[in-house]
């Protein structure tokens, strides 16, 4: 596709990314004094490895549809900082936009919207436990089109407590939709506190190999050498009729001291000088949005 | 009073089953989910003739509801079943975010509504759905009154861009309408005119409503019978219109008096030309088991109960 932007990047190149994309979560959370900065700055190198290396899309030219582009989905759509700013990043919109998240007639809505038409989102998120179930459906779209492109989607490890997400973990497994890699950001933190505490997921691997998943365990999902890598093994393990699982452990608030292996950044914003603190352990690397 | 005739009586559902396997020919789009009921959402034939195009979800309504979200992005329509209890009430969250607020273009078939679906009682017997459904911003609502309507509501929603929710249920009644009908969505349809009163009806209350019609003839009342098979968009030209001349209402549903077709027409009435009015429907009660002819007479949703409703409405004139 020569629509297609070029993605490839060497690993320098996407660690500043990275770096310059965690600068834009905790200003936008500050900004607003809302959001949620601790899940979005541990899926960073996630979110920068599939979009600047993994994917293959069109941010040009962003249509619903997206025949013949990889699609991801959000479904613990709280983490929208890291998502919105890697879409402007990426040249879905103006990086300048981002000062206007979770603020009155913005199309960056505190949780993800197609509602706005923000070009790059493809469903709305933020009650949890949907973003499985629609990821599937494009997915199983993908082959009756028959598409060679692949479909990701993220989901929270809290989020595993919903039920209708192993409604879809069941239906994925038994329909062999083998063109999806879901990945769960495992930081073992929840809104109440460490998830082990709030409600344990037992042995998540054992309950994905179970429904019949195809599991892929990583230990670093801050390192992004080992994202790339996860990710392009994960790609390996598509079209074996089987549904891929990547469990991807995180540290919440990766990136800025005070913030990291707590629950409590979950949820809140750093006033002035945390973010002034912040942002001295974060390189400007591609240039703020203004 | 204008005579309906009718040389069978079939079910609603059917016609929606039919309408589906017209429409998979039709439209290479069109893709079928389904939560475990084929049988008695009448999706079989569908099944048989696209099986690439139809899904098996088992009893997993949410996760049917995600999946037929995700399956409009590549533009497919996607048409899910299952009775109209679980199609709304367990699944609202999910219709909210992953399909009305999103602006999914997936039809949401809903069998066994009302009453009506009889022995197996109030569990399954949601009398609350159009309400659900109609307070969702975009959500187009219809509850078609026969086979033929069914069957041409259904071709009609796949060319309609956006949500749909289509309510049809599971006895035998007389198919009355024109087959190969021209279905409007949001287009009421008039079956008599009247200057007495204006009796609007929806579903399987609209045969009713003719039926009382007919009886209200007996005793000289000269009844404007109105079909709102959809609920919204309201027709509220037609509706507005009717009433000008009648000055007085009946509304006629097999729902809740709370949030269904009376409810948007009172809303109507109230921001338009208040007029006296009266609800034939379920008085806040839930369902009990029964065949659907005790039930429908036990809740009040008979011939005879729109007769007396016009009777009383005609006094408050």
């Amino acid at each position: 596709m020569e629509q297609m932007v070029e993605t490839k990047k060497d690993l320098k190149e996407l660690k500043r990314i990275a770096s310059q994309v965690r600068r834009d979560i905790v200003r936008m959370v500050h900004c607003c004094n809302s959001g949620h900065p601790g899940g979005s700055l541990g899926c960073t190198e996630y979110f920068v490895a599939l979009y600047f290396q993994i994917m293959k899309y069109n941010p040009k030219k962003f249509d619903m549809n997206g025949i013949n582009e990889d699609l991801f989905f959000l479904s613990n759509g709280h983490i929208s900082p890291v998502w919105y700013s890697v879409l402007a990043r990426a040249g879905y919109f103006d990086v300048n936009e981002l000062g206007t998240f979770r603020k009155i007639n913005s199309r960056l809505q505190g949780h993800p919207t197609t509602h706005e038409h923000l070009p790059g989102v493809r469903i709305a998120s933020g009650s949890l436990g949907q973003g499985l179930s629609a990821a599937i459906g494009a997915a199983q779209v993908k082959k009756i089109n028959k598409e060679d492109k692949l479909v990701y989607v993220l989901m929270g490890d809290g989020e595993q407590q919903e039920g209708q997400v192993w409604e879809a973990a069941m239906y994925a497994a038994h329909h062999k939709v083998d063109n999806l890699i879901a990945t769960i950001d495992y930081n073992g933190q929840q809104i109440d506190g460490p998830v082990d505490k709030v409600m344990s997921l037992g042995d998540l691997a054992g309950k994905y190999k179970a429904f019949g998943w195809n599991v892929i365990e990583m230990e670093k999902g801050n390192d992004m050498e080992a994202v790339l890598n996860t990710l392009e093994k994960a790609k390996s393990l598509t079209g074996k009729k089987q549904p891929v699982m990547i469990l991807m452990k995180t540290e919440m608030g990766y990136g800025v001291d005070f913030m990291m292996g707590s629950h409590k950044w979950h949820g809140v914003a750093p006033n002035d000088d945390q973010l002034k603190t912040a942002l001295t352990q974060l390189e400007e690397t591609l240039g703020d949005y203004k | 009073m204008k005579k309906y005739t009718f040389t069978e009586k079939l079910d609603t559902r059917s016609g929606f089953g039919a309408g589906l396997t017209e429409l998979g020919k039709k439209n290479p789009n069109v893709v079928g989910l389904c939560a475990d009921l084929i049988g008695s959402l009448k999706m079989g034939d569908f099944q048989k003739e696209f099986p690439d195009r139809f899904f098996q979800v088992g009893i997993a309504e949410a996760n049917m509801i995600g999946l037929a979200a995700g399956m409009t992005i590549g533009g497919k329509i996607p048409f899910t079943g299952t009775f109209a209890n679980f199609s709304t009430g367990r699944v609202y969250d999910q219709i909210r975010q992953s399909i009305a607020y999103s602006g999914k273009n997936v039809k949401i078939c809903a069998s066994h509504s009302g009453v009506t679906l009889g022995e197996d009682g109030a569990t399954h017997q949601i009398l609350e759905d159009i309400g659900m459904m109609k307070m969702l911003p975009h959500m187009t609502v219809i509850n078609t009154c026969d086979y033929n309507q069914t069957k041409a509501a259904t071709l009609a929603i796949a060319d309609h861009h956006g949500p749909v929710y289509l309510r049809f249920g599971r006895p035998v009644l007389p198919n009355f309408t024109p087959k190969d009908q021209k279905f409007e969505i949001g287009k009421a349809v008039m079956l008599n005119e009247g200057k007495d009163v204006s009796i609007f009806a929806t579903g399987h209350l609209v045969w009713e409503a003719i039926l009382a019609g007919e009886m209200l003839e007996t005793k000289g009342i000269d009844a404007e019978i109105i079909n709102i098979h959809t609920i919204k968009p309201l027709d509220e030209q037609a509706i507005l219109k009717s009433v000008a001349k009648t000055k007085c209402v009946v509304s006629a549903e097999e729902h809740q008096i709370n949030g269904g077709l009376g409810d948007s027409i009172a809303s109507l009435l109230a921001r338009n030309t208040p007029l006296p009015m009266e609800m034939v429907a379920v008085k806040d009660s839930f369902g009990e088991s029964g065949t659907p002819d005790e039930l429908m007479k036990k809740y009040g949703l008979k011939a005879e109960n729109i007769v007396e409703a016009v009777l009383k409405v005609i006094k408050r004139v």
